[in-house]
């Protein structure tokens, strides 16, 4: 049931490409917006660079939730998906699964080229990309429990972004104290383990908030 | 039914409740009003001048009861809304209902009064240190809980949707508390302990007394506020036609 949900997702994403995309350009053209703000000067630019594009990846992120579930509740599927005798704990965690590798993967992949407009090195961009695999999880973690708690209201989008973004905060300030370690030259190790102290602690507990979320939103 | 039992869920109803919040309301009131004032005499006129921070260290007596009141308000909320959630009691969803916005200008007011405190002590308006950063997401989860029940139309799925959120941020409270210990931080660090306090006793007096006038006066409004949401939700209610007759 697991690989069904996860492979049903994907078929249907695959689908629906333009969606996807148009999530990963968003993140491209934020981070691309924050030095034609700033200016070029590349000191300048290498100090933001780790806050720019973690922060882009959060609202790309966030902009990709109303997808996750929502597809779902209005043709009426979510409904006989809850109805299932599989335990909803397994099948959040499959949709949300499925959701990371379509929206948040294209993001990791092209971070490091995004990079390159900060003008990064070699190494962090590597750090970029490794920060960026531990955090994402999280972020999709994290923001399916806003999801599923404002299925179907009418400002659902804006209340996502309300509700998830405060609990985002720690993600971003491990993430974003990654790639700064490493720009500095000093180890990102501590962060890195914080990051993945994350990641285990929201796969554990937050799709059985969403799965309660769930159940709420869809009587 | 023996005339000795005690029906304890008799004011679980919001018939029962109603009345006796209403005849709650007055005394809470009168005794915060009360406590207020003998609390402001004390913080301004018998507390002592600090000899580093002169009078501008006195709007800690504002400061700090505002930030425990707004923690504490936070918790108490979670746990009502989770008692209304796992029971079905909606009484209980209704309470943490009416706390959110009280815990949020609480909040608020820490921030402020502690951003106007920095000002002249540490000669900045803000910083981003821990505990300064988690009081600022607690404002966030205020804000995130009181939108998310207004946009939900039916009043059960708010009140449980409400929960969760609630039940989710509740974390966040102990990292205010123990960021000052877990974090090199501007902020200063815990003055009072439960084995020892490092101030005068003039002031610790006066931010007790104020703490006091903060809770009462917490309750007070809650029950107010709890009032007016009895009265919308149950306002079909034969019981409410008969108490406002």
């Amino acid at each position: 049931m697991f690989r069904w949900i996860v492979w049903r997702d994907l078929i249907l994403a695959w689908r629906r490409r333009t969606d996807v995309l148009a999530t990963l350009f968003f993140f491209v053209i934020v981070v691309s917006l924050y030095p034609l703000g700033i200016g070029p000067e590349v000191q300048l630019l290498r100090r933001i660079a780790p806050g720019v594009v973690w922060v882009a990846a959060l609202l790309a992120s966030m902009l990709s939730l109303g997808r996750l579930f929502g597809n779902d509740y209005q043709d009426g599927s979510l409904e006989q998906i809850l109805l299932t005798p599989q335990p909803v704990y397994l099948l959040v965690v499959g949709k949300v699964l499925a959701h990371w590798i379509v929206s948040e993967i294209p993001l990791v992949v092209i971070a490091p080229v995004v990079g390159l407009q900060f003008g990064l090195s070699g190494n962090t961009l590597a750090l970029i990309v490794v920060s960026l695999l531990l955090g994402t999880p999280v972020l999709s973690m994290i923001g399916s429990i806003g999801a599923a708690l404002t299925l179907g209201l009418r400002s659902a989008n804006v209340l996502v972004a309300l509700l998830v973004l405060p609990l985002y905060v720690p993600v971003l300030i491990f993430g974003a104290g990654a790639i700064e370690a490493s720009i500095g030259g000093l180890d990102a190790k501590p962060y890195l383990l914080l990051q993945a102290a994350t990641l285990v602690l929201s796969i554990v507990f937050a799709p059985w908030a969403t799965s309660a979320a769930l159940r709420i939103s869809v009587e | 039914m023996s005339k000795r039992t005690i029906n304890w869920y008799k004011y679980a109803a919001p018939a029962n409740f109603y009345p006796l919040a209403g005849k709650m309301i007055p005394w809470f009131a009168t005794a915060s009003a009360l406590i207020f004032v003998v609390g402001l005499y004390v913080s301004f006129f018998v507390a002592p001048t600090d000899y580093q921070q002169h009078e501008a260290y006195r709007i800690i007596f504002i400061h700090v009861p505002a930030a425990w009141m707004g923690m504490f308000l936070y918790v108490l909320l979670a746990i009502y809304a989770g008692i209304g959630w796992a029971f079905n009691a909606r009484l209980s969803s209704m309470m943490a209902t009416a706390i959110a916005p009280t815990g949020a200008i609480f909040t608020l007011i820490s921030l402020v009064t502690g951003s106007l405190w920095g000002r002249p002590a540490w000669g900045v308006w803000w910083v981003w240190d821990a505990r300064l950063t988690s009081t600022l997401i607690l404002m966030f989860l205020y804000i995130g809980f009181i939108s998310l029940q207004s946009s939900i139309d039916d009043a059960r799925r708010a009140d449980r949707a409400g929960a969760v959120l609630a039940l989710v941020g509740v974390i966040n409270v102990p990292i205010i508390y123990f960021s000052v210990q877990w974090w090199n931080s501007l902020h200063q660090g815990a003055t009072i302990t439960a084995k020892s306090f490092k101030m005068a006793p003039s002031m610790l007096a006066a931010m007790l007394i104020l703490l006091a006038a903060c809770w009462i006066y917490s309750i007070a409004v809650v029950l107010v506020r709890v009032r007016c949401i009895i009265r919308e939700r149950e306002h079909e209610a034969p019981w409410l036609a008969e108490a406002e007759a």
